[in-house]
């Protein structure tokens, strides 16, 4: 007689695969595999009682109020602002924030009033065109890591996109920089290789590929960067909307 | 009347957050004991439930009707639990490192022994071993084990979660069981 094979007690304890009467039939027969079965019986339902939490009844409403400030709200995007797209748009932002800076530090002091005014325009702007290009790299890395495991994957819009999340990258890390803002700019400067290397690779990826992007990825915790930074800009740029603020980020 | 997840989804992509949270709500405690499941930390547990609804939802307009929301949600919350145990084990990783060069004690640097309060029921030591060999699993291996386990799915869709053919799930299943047989069998014969 032919003993069950471990792999077969394990799918008849779950109650998979297609023997499960001959199985049982075979346990009912034979006292060694029954034993063996019962070793195993025994062991999972060891790791069966291991306890959970219980979370309350109300446990959802707590998970929706804690979510709710963080979903992705509709907001005003650099595109709506300047009819220019792309790495022309972030010069446009890197330019007016230069000046600012300038006309800040430069202005005599009875228009000191003016310079503050031009150090508010200028925290707004980058905070509103960091935010969004922030959300816009968000939007393709996650389409990497959620890429489903083991497939081919097209990558032609995204390869697009990051080629114009590049170039506005470069300038906005230089601008933070240039405001002293070391956190905002290590972050981009984490970012800009993986948008590089998104931007300069083939449409379509081979599912070694989309792993190897996504381990880099993942492995690096860009993603998780890119978003504490990103939700610290938005916080920022609520509070920056209705009155002054600092110069960094 | 209650919506069906499928509605609350085409409405949630509508732009109608009313709709999404009777997703949140509705799927939040299962998640939950998936992603404790997983990480073993009520805390962590409680990051990848958040995580996971927030990916959904900046995904949502990637979800294909057809499939079962749960189980497109148990997908993502389960990438979000290896996220959580890749980035811990890096953690302790470096903090190891760091405590070799500082030359402080190793032992701080090591993961806490120390069960939480709510794990306290289960016998010390079976439970330090069950942890120790969930942990020692790779990250495919715990996956498949905890979705067929203690979630009672079928290695189908366990594939089906994970990207995998069925029959990867199912030998990850398997040397899964193997392992912690083999870990913990000494202990449980003693023990009855």
């Amino acid at each position: 007689m032919n003993h069950l094979t471990e792999e077969q007690l394990v799918l008849y304890y779950y109650g998979e695969g297609d023997g499960s009467p001959a199985v049982r039939e075979h346990l009912d027969a034979c006292e060694s595999c029954r034993a063996d079965y019962a070793g195993l019986q025994r062991v999972l339902n060891v790791v069966d009682s291991a306890p959970v939490p219980e979370r309350g009844a109300d446990y959802g409403a707590q998970v929706w109020r804690r979510l709710q400030p963080s979903l992705p709200r509709r907001r005003w995007s650099m595109a709506a602002i300047w009819p220019v797209r792309g790495w022309a748009s972030a010069a446009l932002v890197a330019t007016l924030l230069v000046a600012a800076f300038l006309a800040g530090r430069y202005y005599p002091k009875a228009q000191q009033q003016t310079a503050a005014n031009a150090g508010q325009v200028r925290e707004r702007i980058l905070l509103v065109a960091v935010g969004d290009h922030l959300d816009r790299s968000q939007a393709v890395l996650l389409e990497l890591v959620n890429a489903q495991p083991g497939k081919s994957l097209n990558v032609a819009s995204e390869r697009e996109r990051a080629s114009d999340l590049v170039a506005e990258n470069r300038l906005y890390r230089q601008t933070a920089a240039r405001t002293g803002d070391q956190r905002v700019a290590s972050v981009l400067d984490d970012l800009e290789p993986v948008l590089l290397e998104i931007a300069h690779g083939p449409d379509r990826l081979t599912p070694e590929e989309v792993e190897n992007l996504r381990q880099r990825i993942e492995g690096d915790g860009i993603l998780f960067k890119v978003r504490v930074v990103d939700s610290t800009v938005h916080h920022r740029e609520e509070k920056a909307a209705p009155r002054a603020g600092s110069n960094t980020l | 009347m209650e919506l069906s997840d499928s509605v609350a989804v085409a409405q949630a992509r509508a732009g109608d957050s009313a709709a999404f949270r009777v997703l949140v709500e509705r799927h939040s405690r299962h998640l939950f004991r998936l992603a404790y499941r997983m990480t073993g930390h009520p805390e962590d547990a409680e990051d990848v439930v958040q995580e996971t609804f927030l990916r959904a939802y900046r995904q949502l307009s990637k979800f294909d009707d057809r499939a079962s929301f749960g189980t497109w949600l148990y997908r993502i919350a389960a990438n979000c639990s290896l996220d959580l145990i890749r980035a811990r084990k890096r953690r302790h990783t470096q903090e190891s490192t760091a405590a070799d060069d500082d030359a402080t004690d190793p032992v701080q640097s090591l993961p806490d022994p120390a069960p939480a309060p709510d794990r306290l029921l289960l016998s010390g030591e079976v439970e330090r071993k069950v942890a120790a060999v969930l942990n020692g699993l790779s990250e495919m291996e715990r996956t498949a084990f905890v979705l067929r386990h203690y979630e009672g799915m079928c290695i189908d869709d366990i594939g089906r979660t994970l990207g995998v053919q069925p029959n990867a799930a199912k030998h990850s299943v398997f040397r899964a069981v193997q392992k912690l047989r083999r870990a913990l069998e000494p202990l449980v014969s003693t023990a009855s």
